[in-house]
């Protein structure tokens, strides 16, 4: 059965080579964890293996390709018309919001209240989807060469997705609401309550330490606060789905939907808040 | 190619384990993530078990710190865990080849699950630990997964005249 002339039997086991880089593990976790020290290795090791990275994403794109192709003229046709009657419309609306920003910054400077700048934003594309399974990162196509930052707050049309945690020249990584590393300080936009959302690791988001008398409900919409500073103030981030008051735990269990469509989106918004605001190096 | 025979044999496993990073991180679909199969530890498990002359904790150590690369995880968490691995696999690799199929597979879940726990472990310690039982699936689809994968890779290393 088994062809045991072909099967060496020469044995290294080696205990002393395992102790060895395990320990360097332990130092190169220690290291990266604690910042940038090791920056500059991981980018020279990702430029050494995006090869891989490229020929990974060779069969989405190629599927996309082939969906818009067998899609025909038609379809497209159609997509077109109903953006150009839509495109009325929302320059319609964006008159009325630009009257409204002006009336606003107008009461505020009336209110002495700090000015809010409205923020840059810049359209960085969906490179590929982070791959580590149980974790929720994504790779966009903007780097430290347009001016992204660390930390830099990341959305879409509805809300929130996430931030950027690794910068390099001309990609960047972006961690979502979801990933279990993530947390991001939030108001419930009905009552004021102040709270924070955590990643799961699953599609949806925990809302933690909330008392069982804490002013929350389903279908509550919670909205970034602001405070932190990491993120700016009053963009939507997810809506309450499901509360449990279980008497014999210290806290509420909430689950939350983020709004922001994490796994739809081809395009993303990098923004620059009004004080932290690095203006892109490059277009 | 008039290529030496070690050379050549170098060549295979460096191409299997390409393969088997490229499988890592194709993207699939959000429902099929837990169902994804822990390629890269299986194709170690498979060289160290088969070669393990060649390939041993030195390599499977380089193998896990490119995945940590490519996964832009915590750099030397994939690397650990892999290494690992690839020690007790060396160390066990005549009891291994001597099992049944099925108990070669069982034996397969527990040096994933091994690998797993030290990933989770890693994760933790950093609070970015992933909730839920699903995290344990890939193990699981891995060992079933084995007694195909040790087939496939049993007629390329033959094919190779690889010992």
């Amino acid at each position: 059965m088994v062809d045991l002339a072909s099967w060496s039997t020469r044995t290294p086991p080696n205990l002393v080579r395992l102790v060895f880089v395990a320990l360097l593990s332990i130092g190169l976790m220690m290291l990266d964890h604690q910042g940038e020290h090791l920056a500059k290795i991981r980018s020279a090791l990702s430029i050494a293996l995006y090869p891989f990275q490229a020929v990974a994403t060779v069969p989405t794109r190629t599927g996309a390709w082939l969906i818009e192709f067998f899609r025909g003229d038609r379809a497209m046709r159609e997509d077109y018309e109903k953006l150009r009657a839509d495109r009325p419309l929302l320059l319609a609306k964006l008159q009325k919001y630009e009257a409204l920003e002006a009336e606003n910054v107008h009461f505020r400077r009336l209110l002495n209240a700090a000015e809010r700048v409205s923020e840059r934003a810049l359209v960085a594309e969906l490179l590929q989807v982070g791959p580590e399974p149980f974790t929720r990162k994504l790779v966009i196509t903007k780097g430290g060469q347009h001016g992204v930052y660390l930390g830099q707050p990341v959305i879409d049309a509805f809300g929130i997705m996430g931030q950027v945690t690794e910068v390099d020249p001309y990609t960047s990584r972006v961690t979502l609401i979801t990933d279990p590393s993530h947390a991001i300080p939030v108001q419930v936009n009905r009552s004021g309550l102040r709270a924070m959302v955590f990643g799961t690791g699953q599609d949806a988001v925990a809302v933690r330490y909330l008392t069982a008398l804490a002013d929350i409900q389903v279908g509550d919409l919670l909205v970034s606060s602001g405070i932190g500073g990491g993120f700016p103030a009053g963009y939507p981030v997810a809506r309450v789905s499901h509360i449990d008051n279980d008497p014999n735990e210290a806290f509420l269990a909430v689950d939350a939907e983020p709004v922001a469509r994490l796994g739809h989106n081809k395009e993303v918004l990098l923004i620059w808040p009004g004080s932290a605001a690095k203006p892109p190096a490059k277009k | 190619m008039n290529l030496s025979s070690a050379a050549r044999g170098r060549l295979t496993i460096a191409a299997s384990f390409a393969a088997a990073l490229l499988l890592a991180i194709v993207p699939g679909p959000d429902w099929a993530e837990p169902f994804r199969p822990e390629w890269v530890g299986l194709v170690l498990i498979y060289w160290c078990m088969a070669t393990p002359q060649r390939v041993g904790v030195g390599v499977g150590w380089s193998v896990g710190l490119m995945l940590d690369v490519l996964y832009g995880s915590l750099l030397g968490q994939h690397a650990l865990a892999k290494a690992l691995i690839a020690y007790l696999t060396v160390r066990f690799h005549t009891q291994l080849r001597m099992f049944p199929r099925w108990q070669q597979a069982a034996s397969v879940l527990v040096l994933v699950a091994i690998n797993h726990l030290l990933v989770l472990w890693a994760k933790a310690l950093a609070s970015e630990a992933p909730v839920g039982w699903s995290y344990w699936t890939p193990s699981v689809v891995s060992m079933l997964v084995w007694p195909w994968l040790f087939v496939i890779l049993r007629d390329i290393r033959r094919r190779a005249k690889l010992a």
